[in-house]
């Protein structure tokens, strides 16, 4: 067994009993599909021999198109895997070459068909727009070639440049050309209308759902504070109020399991009430449901209105955000805007 | 008494005063060219960096002159600009004579004439001093020609020197000795002593600097200061030498300083007259004033925390600073704050500069103004300096503002575009007089409001600095004033009014919501920028908002970080002051303040 896997098992092992029932797995960060089915299935079977787990376990994994054969596939759904997201970015080979991406559009579409004839119900496709040379007209050939699939979970996301790499020194050096925020805003609010149309629901900035029941339950919880266990190299925990993650090196991560017997954490911080405050702020403007005002104000013990009055009045107005009987919620427009809106 | 000399050097800005005082401290023997710290008589870095002398000083030289006798001069320092006339005033009461100096290169400037004017209405003895004759541009036949023509003086009573080079500098000594009189008065009558000075020391609390006029002075006595009729009791008192130099008493005649107690600077008055609580003198010394303040504009920290810590501040800035007044003012925009008066602008700037310095505090300032006379339908009338008490436009029968005749002096060559730069400014009544073939000296009457802003700055790049400037005030004239408010998306930032002359209501409307345009940051809705008066809009421009700003991806290892760049957003935001709905940096508010006058 490589050291990788089994310093993961030890790591499990360290938590054993430390936590109630888990409703999900989430195989990412990374590019899991690299691990052959063999090892996928040694990593669930360890994960069920360690922790409790309840009946609707949702348990997704990340994949490449390419490394998505129709046998690799057929493996992961017989480990138990019920939720599948393809990393699939673009359907124009042009674009993803821009972006370094190994697959082809053929290889894209053939893992999505792969992952249906495997027999997964519940399949996601990653998206990106905002690419150089992109237009409306190019990324919708995209979406429209996604929708044709009926995916049950599309992520949408804006390309974001790294100044660190390759591409974000081209961009620096203004050697290519980016959409500008006009094109990009416009990208942003036309996606969603068109999957809206489609059926589906915007239910967080880049991710839509076929129906509420596939919305990712995993990731959803990074928006709620709910709590979680990250195991690996630079994964990241949360319980309470405390956060910490783990080395992100493999090679560090594998020797601190072995020297010290304890868990491989580089780092972590107790968030103050203040910081819970924000980013119970910034995580739930980012969805579509928004923030509980009520229950907002009595954990955090602010009067949200109060402070922000004619800031509010002024968004609600703008159609920028909107109140419910209960929540704040982003409009379409506000979803754009939600960064802005955190600091407000 | 016999052996005392009282004398200041007036001068224009750069003529070299400080590095003259320098020398002659040195020639006295008060400090070696190893102790020397370059220009002692300007304390302040403030000062020193702007190169004005604001805190007029004193110190004693010690001098034996060629006549074998031992004498003390007394030069008393002056401020060099126009905002401390008074000041001037006052140090030149001290005195029995004057040098005037003279740059050898530049010639007689405005400032100049207006010292000279205000020594010879002391009747002091006057003593031209030509400097700077090292200079290679220097023209001693033009100054003594300048002397002679434009002073109406004796050119032959002038002395030449180089500062500089340390030359010329015993002759000066020399003829201070021979004619300046020595001080009248007499120390048997009750005491009166002018005071010219005061500042804050740590330790000590206020240092009086005064000139003994009769009677005699020594610790422990009690003394009365004669506007208010406080009394206090002599501590010490001494000469200036470098540094203060205890004594038993002064007596008439003589400068030097006190100490009694006295908490704050704004406690005693420049220009007011000491007495003895026991046997006072008859009547005051003539000529004394309350600094008035022709400038105001508010103050406010920039984070409304920092209310407390400015108030503390400016509480320990006015122990320094008789002339700078202030009250607690309050503005919807810009929450608690203090409404502060100045003597002019370049007062403003030291305060403002101070307080961010010294004090460490980020602090906003209204646009400052002037005051303004107003009388209303029923017959009061109310002077208003400050924009948020314009009265009722409908109940005012007559608005004035005040004027000043300011006095210009520069080479002719510029004349043209000088007198377009007074005329855009609502200049009238000129008058122009060539004292000397190529230079003009002219005058306009002008309204203060019009030259507060950056008129000299203007004048000076006009004339690439050989222009100078000088003003008194006239009196208040009748003018239509209105009040010219700014609005964010409909709200008034009321930090942003002004009262203003109809005639450039609409440019300077339109000028700020400019500024205001380049200075606030997008954000997530349009801003509409108006200028108005009353209900009418007569400027607007608008900021787009900008419209997508979210990251696209935030799991769980996302969180951190971008709360830690939201955290410091939020810090930056929480900066800016929020009106209505619009978040506005502190720089759009100094950037409306620095507003060019159109
Ligand atoms: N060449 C020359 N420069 C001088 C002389 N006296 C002063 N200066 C220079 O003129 C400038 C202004 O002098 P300062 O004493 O600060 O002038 P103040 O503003 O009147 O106090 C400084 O750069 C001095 O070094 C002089 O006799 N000859």
């Amino acid at each position: 067994m490589p050291a990788f896997i089994s310093s993961l098992i030890d790591e499990m092992n360290m938590y054993r009993d430390s936590f109630d029932r888990f409703d999900t797995i989430y195989l990412g960060g990374g590019t899991p599909s690299l691990l052959d089915g063999r090892k996928i299935n040694i990593i669930l079977q360890a994960l069920f021999s360690s922790f409790r787990f309840t009946d609707d376990l949702e348990i997704t994994i990340e994949v490449n198109p390419s490394d998505l054969t129709l046998e690799s596939a057929r493996a992961l759904h017989g480990s138990g895997v019920n939720r599948i997201n393809i990393g699939i970015q673009s359907f124009d080979n042009n674009e993803l070459s821009f972006l370094g991406r190994r697959h082809s559009s053929r290889e894209g579409a053939d893992a999505i068909e792969n992952a249906r004839t495997a027999g997964f119900t519940n399949v996601g496709l990653d998206l990106i727009y905002g690419i150089c040379g992109q237009t409306l007209e190019s990324w919708f050939k995209t979406l429209d070639f996604a929708l044709s699939y009926t995916p049950e979970h599309l992520s949408c996301y804006q390309l974001t440049i790294e100044p660190s790499t390759p591409l974000g020194i081209e961009y620096i050096n203004g050697s290519i050309d980016m959409p500008n925020e006009d094109l990009l805003y416009d990208f942003f609010i036309k996606s969603s209308e068109k999957l809206e149309e489609a059926g589906y629901l915007h239910y967080e900035v880049s991710n839509f759902a076929r129906e509420s029941k596939w919305m990712s339950k995993h990731n959803r919880k990074y928006w709620f504070h709910s709590p979680y266990l990250g195991l690996g190299p630079s994964a990241h925990s949360f319980y309470g109020r405390k956060r910490w993650w783990n080395y992100s090196s493999v090679d560090t991560y594998i020797t601190s399991i072995k020297d010290d017997k304890m868990p491989p954490i580089e780092g972590s911080e107790l968030l103050t009430s203040e910081q819970l405050c924000l980013e119970a702020f910034f995580l739930g403007i980012r969805t579509k449901e928004g923030i509980d005002l009520e229950e907002y104000s009595q954990k955090f013990h602010c009067d949200f209105f109060a402070q922000h009055s004619a800031l509010l009045t002024k968004l609600i107005e703008e159609g920028i955000i909107r109140i419910t009987d209960k929540n704040l919620q982003p409009t379409r427009r506000g979803l754009a805007l939600a960064d802005s809106l955190s600091i407000i | 008494m016999e052996r005392i000399r009282n004398f200041s050097i007036i001068a224009h800005i750069d003529h070299g005063k400080s590095t003259l005082a320098d020398r002659m401290i040195q020639l006295a023997g008060l400090a070696d060219t190893r102790t020397f710290k370059d220009q002692i008589l300007d304390t302040m870095d403030i000062e020193r960096e702007r190169g004005i002398t604001i805190k007029s000083q004193a110190i004693t030289l010690p001098y034996r002159a060629r006549d074998g006798q031992s004498y003390l001069l007394n030069l008393i320092d002056t401020p060099g600009h126009v905002d401390f006339s008074y000041e001037v005033s006052r140090s030149l009461a001290s005195c029995e004579g004057v040098l005037l100096l003279i740059d050898a290169a530049q010639g007689i400037q405005a400032q100049t004439l207006a010292n000279l004017y205000m020594a010879m209405e002391h009747d002091l003895e006057v003593i031209p001093v030509i400097n700077k004759i090292d200079l290679p541009s220097a023209d001693i036949d033009m100054v003594m020609e300048q002397i002679e023509n434009e002073l109406g003086l004796d050119p032959f009573t002038s002395l030449t020197c180089s500062a500089k080079e340390g030359k010329g500098i015993e002759e000066i000594l020399e003829a201070i000795v021979e004619r300046i009189p020595p001080p009248r008065g007499d120390s048997n009558n009750p005491l009166s002593a002018l005071i010219f000075d005061a500042y804050y020391d740590p330790f000590r609390g206020t240092i009086v600097s005064c000139r003994i006029f009769d009677g005699m002075i020594r610790a422990s006595q009690t003394i009365r200061l004669m506007s208010n009729k406080a009394t206090y009791r002599v501590e010490e008192v001494g000469r200036f030498s470098l540094s203060r130099n205890k004594k038993n008493h002064l007596e008439a005649g003589e400068v030097g300083y006190i100490i009694a107690g006295i908490k704050t600077v704004s406690d005693v008055r420049v220009g007011d007259t000491i007495t003895c609580d026991d046997h006072p003198c008859e009547k005051p010394l003539p000529g004394f004033k309350e600094a008035k303040p022709v400038v105001f504009a508010s103050i406010y920290p920039i984070a409304s925390d920092d209310y407390e810590e400015l108030a503390a501040a400016l509480e320990k800035y006015t122990l320094n600073d008789a002339s700078f007044i202030y009250q607690k003012d309050s503005s919807v925009a810009l929450g608690q704050g203090f409404r502060c008066g100045f003597l002019g602008l370049l007062h403003l700037d030291i305060v403002q500069e101070r307080l961010e310095r010294e004090y460490d505090l980020s602090i906003i300032l209204s646009v400052p103004s002037v005051r303004y006379r107003f009388t209303m339908k029923n017959g009061e009338s109310a002077f208003i300096d400050n924009p948020a008490h314009f009265p009722e436009p409908a109940q005012i029968s007559k608005s004035e503002e005040p004027y000043i005749r300011a006095t210009m002096m520069f080479p002719e060559r510029y004349l043209g575009a000088v007198m377009k730069l007074c005329i855009e400014r609502r200049g009238e009544n000129s008058n122009i007089n060539y004292p000397a073939p190529g230079r003009v000296e002219l005058n306009f009457e002008m309204p203060l409001a019009s030259v507060i802003f950056d008129f000299y700055d203007n004048l000076k790049s006009i004339t690439q600095g050989y222009g100078s400037f000088d003003y008194t005030m006239i009196g208040y004239r009748e003018s239509d004033l209105v009040l010219l408010d700014i609005l964010v998306n409909g709200e008034k930032v009321d930090a942003l009014s002004q009262i203003v002359y109809r005639g450039i209501a609409r440019p300077r409307a339109l000028q700020a919501c400019e500024r205001l345009k380049e200075e606030i940051p997008r954000q997530m809705f349009k801003i509409a920028i108006q200028g108005a008066i009353g209900g009418e809009i007569i400027a607007r421009t608008t900021i787009s908002p900008f419209r997508k700003d979210v990251t696209a991806k935030c799991y769980g290892g996302d969180i951190t970080r971008k709360r830690k760049l939201l955290e410091k957003q939020k810090k930056g935001k929480k900066r800016m002051k929020m009106v209505g709905s619009v978040s506005i940096p502190q720089s759009a508010f100094v950037a409306v303040l620095k507003s060019e006058n159109t």
